[in-house]
């Protein structure tokens, strides 16, 4: 035994002996993680919440969350004499005079746009993929709420360095903020010490965005982990893959070496990026004043689907007994995005009630067999790409040479046709797909190899599937449901069913959700389509080699390596190992 | 599989009554399982990797995943050189990027290039040389067995018991009043937020927003050279932004940028004939009309004038005003038309306020009316 080793023996032992830390080690070193490329989406997440997290510390200790003007003398000439708050002033001073102060700005920007990124596609691996069904649902919520956090995160920081950009964010913030019926005015007053833009703002804005905020997110995260350490993750359809077991690879030391080696990969790129590539050069749009705006100005990427409602609003306001109702501002900026929001924290019940589904589902869905499921989210993203279209109008109008009433006209009506289509497209598209694996199953692929037989007919040789793609599509099998019996007004009986309404609607819910699925084959038919499939490939094509286990080529310096009598299988890999990992 | 059966699939859910013509639905019941067709995954086959086969082909994989990680370490000395070593007020230029900041660049490139080796190595470890095989762990579902629950069910009342939750009324509902009403400090503690100067009740935010700093013949400045205006330094299609005179003593006076935010107007000159309407009758100037320069929609500042159409164009969500129609909303989600201020010149023939607005500026709120 090493020194090394034997330090850390001790040091095991130390903290065991106070901790039990052991304990958990034995039962944990060796924890399965399923492995799939759409599962490191949350990893990215988090990662760049790590990096935010470090270079957001950074960032405090050089800026000064404070509105008093000052005259700026610091080495960015254009601005030199320029009366600005302390909060531009103090950025200005992190972008120019702190040394890597701008890469520890940029990164700190990059990192928040890709965190936002990452937990959007993240959020939509798990709606596409049904992982939000029980026992998930927790996390679920979690994972909005997270999403929620993640823009007033995003949103507030993009609101501190004071710039005019910035400025006119929370300009508008505090207009629609105003907008609200009754408590408004109060609201705005209360937030902003009085009159837009007032003097306390940034240095209240500044504790939201460094403490209360990212306090949220982190505890938020947090359970989110723990949730899926303790439920274990979700993995797709594949051989040996059941509802009830975990197939990946251990947590030591394979998951932590990829783990930990892809946290790296995120934080190098980030900075990378961060080095290179400007983001929000505030040095150019100068301090915040209320009187000037600069044109074409943009908000982050994640505000622009809230700009864009805001946009194609109609002018709709409403004066009752002497009080105004701003429906332009209050619709879109309020009321529609808590809609949006509710609806996707409580989607996983509101699937699971019409649906009658009470099952725990650990295998995850290939989005193609739960169409309507698959369409409604399709619809959300069109929806949402739409709205951040309208964010973007004016610079598509000038752009395309386009009109803005134009543009507006035609988002108008597309956010509320365009959705429904888009549902009965995907809708369609997944049954085609269905319809697709049932002929596999049934016949194999086709192999794209014609042959001509001895009395001349042409036909094209159908192979039998891989175990691999047979266990993943044969999971259409267990996705399949009937739908729920139509609701009786009466029992047999003949006595009324009070619950005659709520059972209807759930009967139709459940008719529109499993109603149009095509049918899949029962396993003993896909045993025996497989089989003949298997047959015929052998007698119409004898060279053909689909038989791993007696050869494995390997390719290998640019040829082709055979080797004998390799280990064929995980298990035979495992023996030769000793039987361990 | 038995595993599967949690208490709550168990139990047979509610499907109506009576005969069912589309569907029985209790194949939800039935518990999720791979079928018949699946291959356990320990007989999953195999491909080895070359550097399982070939130790030549492993030690070229290590010596690559050190090389990596000897990368990360060079990276590092080059990042403290180019942080001592380069003027931070040098310019480089960079394929692609254009101008960028050369010892920033320089810091980004060695810092992150390190780290991002790290990571590449401990991957292409994790891959290439740790086995590749994939293990197979049971899953336990999440529901307590029913004996922890009825354990927990056990405790529970015996902690009601012992403490006579249940039996001592009094307490219970002096209790739950207690707390309900105990967060209200914290929300009150909230209302000096906002507080009017010097204490006591100032006016209500409604009032405040009512009013700007203009008032009966208030001298019309241009903005940021804070000059009077002549109406014949004001061409035909001519577009100025300007201010109260005062508005620079109120900024000292109040140190906060809150009049600038209400008062910020607009001049356009246009032929006399071209006016079609405005707010009220000869509030114009021999042309010159002066607006609002906040948006009325959510209230950004306006700059953007046409002037052969005599729109005003808002940049941030593209509400459309006609200056020459009384300020009307043409299109866009503004509601409201832009508040007109009464113009006229003083006795040496500089640009006056002839009166207050005579409406809020800006957005849209309850109180307004
Ligand atoms: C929780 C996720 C967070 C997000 C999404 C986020 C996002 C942002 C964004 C977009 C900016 C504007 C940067 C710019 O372009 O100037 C910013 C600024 C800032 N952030 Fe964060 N941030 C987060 C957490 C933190 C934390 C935890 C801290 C400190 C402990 C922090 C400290 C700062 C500071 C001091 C600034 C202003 C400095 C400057 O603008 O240069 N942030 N943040
Ligand atoms: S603020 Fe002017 S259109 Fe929205």
């Amino acid at each position: 035994m090493s020194t090394v080793e034997k330090v850390g023996g001790s040091v095991a032992t130390y903290v065991d002996n106070r901790t039990g830390s052991n304990r958990f080690l034995a039962r944990n070193l060796k924890k399965v993680f399923p492995d799939h490329w759409s599962f490191m989406l949350g990893e990215i997440a988090l990662y760049s919440f790590i990096v935010v997290l470090l270079t957001g510390v950074f960032l405090t200790l050089f800026y000064k969350p404070s509105m008093v003007e000052v005259v700026y003398d610091g080495s960015y000439v254009p601005l030199k004499g320029v009366m600005m708050s302390e909060a531009y002033a103090s950025t200005l001073d992190i972008s120019f005079d702190v040394r890597g102060g701008l890469l520890i700005r940029q990164m700190h920007h990059w990192a928040a746009l890709l965190f936002i990124a990452a937990m959007s596609v993240h959020m939509m691996r798990v709606f596409f993929t049904g992982a939000f069904r029980k026992p998930r649902e927790f996390n679920w919520i979690i994972g909005v709420t997270l999403i929620a956090l993640g823009l007033a995160a995003g949103f507030s920081g993009y609101s501190l360095p004071d710039d005019l950009l910035s400025g006119t964010g929370l300009q508008i913030a505090r207009g629609i903020i105003q907008a609200i019926p009754i408590v408004g005015t109060w609201g705005a007053f209360l937030l902003f010490d009085g009159e837009f833009p007032g003097t306390e703002f940034i240095s209240r804005l500044y504790g939201v965005h460094i403490l209360l905020v990212p306090g949220l997110i982190l505890a938020l995260v947090t359970v989110h982990l723990m949730l899926v350490w303790v439920q274990k993750h979700t993995q797709f359809p594949g051989p040996g893959r059941t509802n009830n077991n975990v197939v990946g690879y251990p947590l030591m030391p394979i998951y932590m070496a990829k783990a930990g080696g892809f946290f790296f990969v995120v934080f190098g790129v980030i900075t990378l990026i961060g080095g290179l590539v400007t983001v929000n050069p505030i040095w150019i749009f100068g301090p915040y004043t209320p009187d000037q705006v600069s044109a074409g100005s943009q908000p982050d990427w994640y505000i622009g689907w809230l700009d864009g409602m805001l946009r194609i609003m109609p002018n709709w306001e409403t004066v009752l007994f002497g009080y105004t109702i701003s429906w332009n501002i209050f619709l879109p900026a309020v009321v529609i995005p808590g809609i949006v929001f509710t609806a996707a924290a409580l989607y996983p019940f509101l699937e699971a009630w019409a649906t009658g589904d009470k099952r725990d589902h650990n295998l995850l869905d290939r989005p193609r067999n739960a169409p309507v499921r698959t369409g409604i989210g399709v619809m959300a993203i069109t929806f949402y790409f739409l709205l951040f279209i309208g964010g973007g109008n004016d610079i598509i109008a000038i752009t395309f040479d386009l009109s803005i009433n134009s543009i507006i006209w035609f988002l108008r009506i597309a956010v509320i046709v365009g959705p429904p289509i888009a549902f009965l497209i995907t809708k369609r598209i997944c049954l085609g797909l269905q319809r697709r694996d049932r002929e596999k199953l049934l016949h194999g692929y086709e192999s794209g190899r014609i042959l001509r037989l001895p009395h001349g007919e042409f036909i094209e040789v159908h192979e039998p599937l891989t175990p691999k793609e047979r266990a993943v599509i044969e999971s259409a099998v267990e996705a399949y449901h009937t739908p729920l019996p139509a609701a009786q007004k009466t029992d047999a009986n003949g006595v009324r069913n009070k619950h005659y309404r709520r059972e209807n609607l759930r009967a139709k819910l459940s008719h529109w959700f499993y109603g149009d699925a095509i049918v899949p084959p029962t396993y003993d038919e896909i045993e025996a389509g497989q089989a003949h499939v298997a047959h015929d490939a052998a007698i119409e094509a004898p060279l053909h080699e689909h038989d791993v286990d007696t050869t494995v080529m390997v390719p290998f310096h640019g040829g082709i390596l055979h080797t004998e009598g390799e280990p064929a299988t995980n298990r035979e890999q495992l023996e030769e190992r000793g039987g361990n990992l | 599989m038995s595993d599967l059966t949690t208490r709550d699939s168990a139990e047979t859910p509610d499907h109506g009554h009576g005969p069912t013509t589309d569907g029985d639905g209790t194949d939800l019941a039935r518990p999720l399982f791979t079928g018949p067709g699946a291959l356990p995954a320990a007989d999953v086959p195999h491909r080895p990797r070359a550097s399982d086969v070939n130790p030549k082909a492993a030690r070229r994989v290590e010596r690559q995943i050190a090389a990596m990680f000897m990368l990360a370490v060079l990276m590092v000395i080059l990042f403290v050189i180019a942080y001592v070593g380069i003027d931070p007020y040098t310019m480089a230029y960079v394929p692609v990027l254009g101008e960028v900041g050369a010892q920033n660049a320089a810091l980004g490139f060695t810092f992150g290039l390190g780290v991002f080796a790290i990571g590449a190595g401990a991957i292409q470890w994790a891959k290439k040389l740790m086995p590749d095989v994939e293990v197979v762990q049971e899953r336990h579902t999440m529901t307590s067995d029913a004996e922890e629950t009825d354990a927990a069910a056990e405790q529970f009342e015996r902690g009601k018991e012992e403490s006579g939750f249940g039996q001592y009324r009094l307490i219970r509902r002096t209790l739950i009043a207690a707390l309900a009403l105990f967060p209200i400090p914290l929300v009150v503690l909230l209302r000096d937020l906002w507080s009017p100067k010097n204490g006591g009740f100032g006016p209500s935010p409604s009032e405040v927003l009512s009013e700007t700093a203009w008032t009966e013949g208030m001298p019309i400045v241009t903005d940021g050279t804070y000059v009077k205006i002549r109406p014949e330094e004001i061409p035909v299609g001519g577009l100025v932004s300007a201010l109260p005179e005062n508005i620079n003593e109120i900024q000292e006076e109040e140190h906060n940028l809150n009049a600038r935010g209400k008062a910020a107007i607009l001049l356009v000159r246009m032929e006399p004939d071209e006016i079609r309407s405005q707010q009220g009758e000869g509030w114009d100037f021999e042309g010159i009309v002066a607006y609002s320069k906040i948006c009325t929609h959510v209230g950004c500042p306006i700059a953007l004038y046409e002037h052969r159409t005599h729109h005003l164009l808002c940049p941030c969500h593209q509400s459309t005003f006609d200056l020459a129609d009384a300020g009307n909303v043409i299109f866009g989600p503004a509601a409201r038309r832009m508040p007109q201020l009464p113009i006229g010149v003083n006795e040496e023939g500089f640009l006056v306020a002839k009166m207050p607005f005579q409406e809020p500026v800006g957005p849209s709120f309850w109180e307004r009316g």
